[in-house]
């Protein structure tokens, strides 16, 4: 009987090796794989529990972890929620993460690659392991001045404010109204938790949308700086060419006409239909470059394009695919299915301001390590030369003339000269129209790109216009930055 | 041994390999007394009140099997004892470790049941090698025992003292006493099977025909492997108890193997097991349920619940594991009897487990050697059939945890929480270092009664 025992003890080997591969199957090759599966408490558990690392501005937290005594080791705060809920977004146990606290997560958590060595250190010393931190470019001043300017138009104000520093492209201020307090989500007490959510779901104005990023809108005569520099580029123009004034455009093919909001001369330069934002003269140039001219040169400043910020979600701005001539009008004055971000419109405005170059937005300036050791450093990056530096320089005159003796006086700061455009998007008889603003400062030097976008503001609807609502918050923005 | 005594030609003397034993124990009490250490330091920093006792308690036990075997057993295999007193106390420990998630939730503490169970065990291991000084008194008892399995797996069935626990009907509740009659089954059909193999096997093994190189046992010689094959299934059907199911017919057909030395048995009993198993997949949902679970767990995470946390904890667990007390294994339903090897993988990691498997690995293989030296064709059928039965039922709940094949409910021996498991267990052990001291125990010699006129020497053995 015994060469059956013998092979009985080859088989039962080779059971046990069937077992011994396999349980390093589950736990070496695919355990990577398993912790990420959604719905995996031990892994919420456990990132619940951990330190984050906190998310600054200039050195203060927007988001950081406090010990707290329950079950869970640390409760993520967010000590200036109302000013920063649309950059940190939050960390909740059963809604997962949001924003800065999703897309930074690996470093926030101390999961990223970049602090295997933290983690081993950890591991060795049976410390808990943390997370790293980073630090954003805000410049707290500039978002508060956009807050307040925002809060100022009322309680149920609609809108968002986007500040750029045109040179790199980093984002000194993104503000959207209305706005949520994530630490009502990001409690320990998982039954408020869960109230709050469905409290924010149905909250009128719905604050999860960040309005600065997430969703586009008709963008009215701000548009027209594009519009510009199409014309400029083509070099068919310059600031000085007479274009069509007066009171109507007769758009072909329709019996509907372009009408102008302000009084123009008949015969005007393209620099004063610029100031005096003429419907009619743009709506001309528009039909006299073509759509496809138009549609190059807002892509060249980011239309079309949903990932250029790479920290946050986006959605894509729009200029329509095939209009046909009466709508290549229209669009040509940020109307008809012309749509844009406040971001995007921030990023005309810093492209013009940048010698024509638009840089890549950016919000993360420097990751640290929890030991607070530089980890990483933003480098700037070219997005697109939407315009070259000639034509920039034109436009950056032209938009000065707007402040100085245009639509945009609201924005004058004594002793500094700014560039702006105003816009007031149309949106049908009973909604009222949206206010728009996009500027810059120093005209010589600038600091400091703004874009204002106003949605529901307490006024009547007469009194609803770019420049007499969204130019005095630019204003206060660009003021706080250059200072 | 007197000068004049003829040498047994050139057999070694066996040592006794006592002290060897005693030192592998300490070693193996080192790592179940620790383990419990670490659990309490793991879990809330502080070496846990009641060490002094509960070590003090285990020590003691697995000291007294010890001396049990040096007086018993003297000869008997000097790594088993060792291997599964490790494994009792890693079990222990990691009971007592889920008792603490458990009190926190006030729900019953189970290692201290544990511990008893672990009394009890070792007085089942000194019964056994107290009542059983020749295993093969054992063949005397044959059909007893073959009848009395049948009665351990029928008694659940049975109202008033049958229970359905969890779906499942294989246990006995006598006032507060619940047991799963199935386990001490498992022993009774090892020495069922073995003495009835002895005696048939001449008459399964010569006649048969050749098929495909393969001798192909004759028709009416299937009858046996038939009934068990049927019992197998009524098992399935009526206590819906897959592991058992699967662990009787498998042990039934291995030592069928080993008894006639013919493939061909091997053979037919994996096409019965197929077709029977196919059967099942068609006919009862829960044995369809269970092979979905194994080729798709995560299509149904609530349906498959248990699976999945399962893996989720070894995965959760990784290279190293998150150290005893610092995991989250009773997230896992069962975390303490048929899961706990994912909640050991989880606190120990791979490593950890890996070394489980290889120590239950070793604890077959030696068991397969005892089967090997045995010289007496019932002895290895028995030593065969206890160390069989072990492999499979450490394959069939690992293997079923660890999603290498589907999930059947089965107690993972020695570590598990159960007490008919832990008792059984404790005694096959005992049988199996029984066999071990006769196999490796120094043949009595017959001294010639006149070294003169010796014209024959008569071996009795």
């Amino acid at each position: 009987m015994n060469r059956p025992i013998r092979v009985l003890a080859v088989v039962c080997g080779v059971m046990f090796l069937a077992l011994l591969l396999n349980v390093n199957y589950v736990q070496f090759l695919q355990a990577s794989e398993l912790n990420a599966r959604d719905g995996n408490r031990r892994v919420i558990d456990e990132e619940f529990s951990r330190e984050r690392g906190p998310i600054l501005v200039a050195g203060r937290p927007a988001a950081q972890s406090v010990p707290s005594d329950d079950d869970y080791d640390f409760q993520r705060e967010y000590p200036s929620p109302r000013l920063y809920f649309n950059l940190t977004g939050y960390y909740s146990y059963e809604f997962g993460a949001e924003d800065l606290e999703n897309t930074q997560n690996s470093i926030l958590s101390g999961s990223d690659p970049r602090l295997f060595v933290n983690r081993v250190v950890d591991l060795l010393g049976s410390r808990q392991p943390s997370g790293g931190s980073i630090a954003l470019t805000i410049d707290p001043a500039a978002q508060q001045a956009a807050l307040n300017g925002l809060s100022a138009l009322g309680d149920d104000v609609q809108g968002a404010v986007v500040a750029l520093e045109p040179s790199t492209g980093a984002i000194l201020a993104m503000v959207s109204r209305p706005s949520y307090d994530p630490n009502r989500l990001a409690t320990h007490d998982l039954q408020a938790a869960r109230k709050a959510r469905l409290q924010l779901l149905e909250a009128p104005g719905d604050p999860l949308l960040d309005r600065s990023r997430e969703n586009t809108y008709a963008p009215g005569s701000t548009f027209k700086v594009v519009t510009a520099a199409a014309a400029l580029s083509s070099g068919q123009y310059a600031p000085d060419t007479l274009v069509k004034g007066g009171p109507v455009l007769d758009l072909p093919q329709t019996t509907d006409d372009l009408t102008n909001d302000t009084d123009c001369p008949s015969q005007v330069t393209l620099t004063t239909a610029l100031a005096l934002s003429c419907n009619v003269s743009f709506g001309e140039v528009g039909l006299a470059l073509g759509d496809d001219a138009l549609r190059e040169q807002a892509e060249a400043f980011g239309f079309g394009d949903d990932s250029y910020l790479d920290e946050l979600s986006q959605v894509a701005s729009r200029f329509p695919e095939d209009p046909a001539d009466p709508q290549v009008a229209q669009s040509a004055i940020g109307q008809f299915d012309v749509s844009a971000t406040p971001l995007q419109m921030a990023m005309v405005a810093a492209g013009v301001a940048n010698d024509g170059t638009v840089m890549k937005p950016y919000l993360v300036d420097k990751v640290y390590s929890p030991d607070i050791e530089l980890l990483d450093d933003h480098d700037p990056e070219e997005l697109h030369q939407a315009v070259s530096s000639g034509v920039a320089t034109q436009l950056t005159q032209m938009m000065v003339e707007v402040v100085t003796n245009g639509t945009a006086s609201s924005a004058q700061i004594p002793g500094v000269e700014v560039a702006a455009k105003t816009g007031t998007a149309e949106r049908s008889e009973e909604l009222a129209p949206y206010a728009w603003f996009i500027s810059f400062a120093p005209a010589d030097d600038p600091e400091v790109a703004v874009a204002v976008f106003v949605e529901n503001p307490n006024v009547p609807r007469e009194q609803i216009s770019g420049g007499g609502l969204a130019g005095p918050i630019a204003k206060s923005v660009m003021e706080s930055v250059i200072g | 041994m007197t000068a004049g005594a003829v040498e047994p030609s050139t057999d070694v003397v066996p040592r006794k390999r006592r002290g060897t034993e005693l030192f592998l124990l300490v070693l193996a009490l080192l790592v179940g007394v620790g383990a419990y250490v670490a659990v309490g330091i793991g879990y809330s920093g502080d070496v846990p009140a009641d060490v002094a006792w509960v070590a003090g308690g285990f020590v003691t036990l697995a000291l007294v099997a010890h001396v049990a075997v040096r007086l018993l057993a003297p000869y008997a295999d000097p790594v088993l004892l060792p291997l599964v007193a490790m494994l009792n106390g890693l079990g222990l420990a990691m009971i007592r470790r889920l008792d603490l998630d458990f009190a926190a939730a006030d729900q019953t503490t189970f290692a201290t049941q544990q511990m008893v169970w672990t009394l009890i065990g070792v007085i089942a291991f000194v019964a056994v090698l107290v009542v059983v000084p020749d295993h093969r008194r054992l063949q005397s008892f044959t059909y007893t025992l073959g009848l009395l399995a049948i009665v351990l797996l029928v008694l659940p069935l049975l109202p008033v003292i049958g229970q359905e626990i969890n779906g499942s009907r294989i246990w006995i509740r006598i006032g507060p006493l619940g047991f799963q009659p199935g386990e001490v089954a498992k022993i009774c059909l090892v020495v069922f099977f073995a003495g009835y193999l002895v005696v048939k096997r001449d008459a399964l093994a010569l006649a048969g025909r050749r098929f495909l190189g393969i001798d192909l046992p004759r028709g009416r010689d299937l009858g046996p492997i038939l009934t068990a094959w049927l019992v197998s299934l009524g098992v399935l059907v009526f206590q819906r108890d897959l592991g058992s199911s699967l662990l009787f017919f498998g042990l039934f057909v291995v030592m069928l193997y080993v008894a006639t030395e013919r493939v061909g048995w091997a053979v037919v009993g994996t096409l019965l097991f197929l077709g029977g198993a196919y059967f099942s997949y068609l006919t009862f949902g829960h044995v369809e349920a269970r092979v979905t679970g194994w080729l798709d767990p995560f299509s149904d995470t609530d349906a498959y619940y248990q699976i999945v946390q399962g893996l989720y904890g070894l995965g959760f667990g990784g290279l190293i594991g998150t150290g005893l007390g610092q995991g989250d294994p009773t997230l896992t339903p069962f975390s303490y009897s048929d899961f706990i090897v994912t909640s050991l993988g989880e606190e120990l990691g791979l490593t950890g487990l890996m070394a489980i498997i290889v120590v239950y690995g070793l604890v077959v293989e030696r068991g397969l050697r005892v089967a090997l030296l045995c010289r007496d064709a019932f002895g290895k059928l028995v030593a065969a059939g206890l160390a069989v039965s072990m492999a499979l039922q450490v394959f069939v709940v690992v293997g079923g945890v660890t999603r290498l094949i589907p999930l059947t409910g089965l107690t993972t021996p020695f570590l598990s929480y159960g007490g008919s498991s832990l008792v059984v267990n404790w005694a096959m052990v005992a049988l199996l270092l029984r066999i071990s001291h006769f196999t490796r125990e120094p043949q009595p010699l017959v001294t010639p009664l006149d070294a003169g006129d010796a014209t024959q020497v008569v071996r009795l053995r």
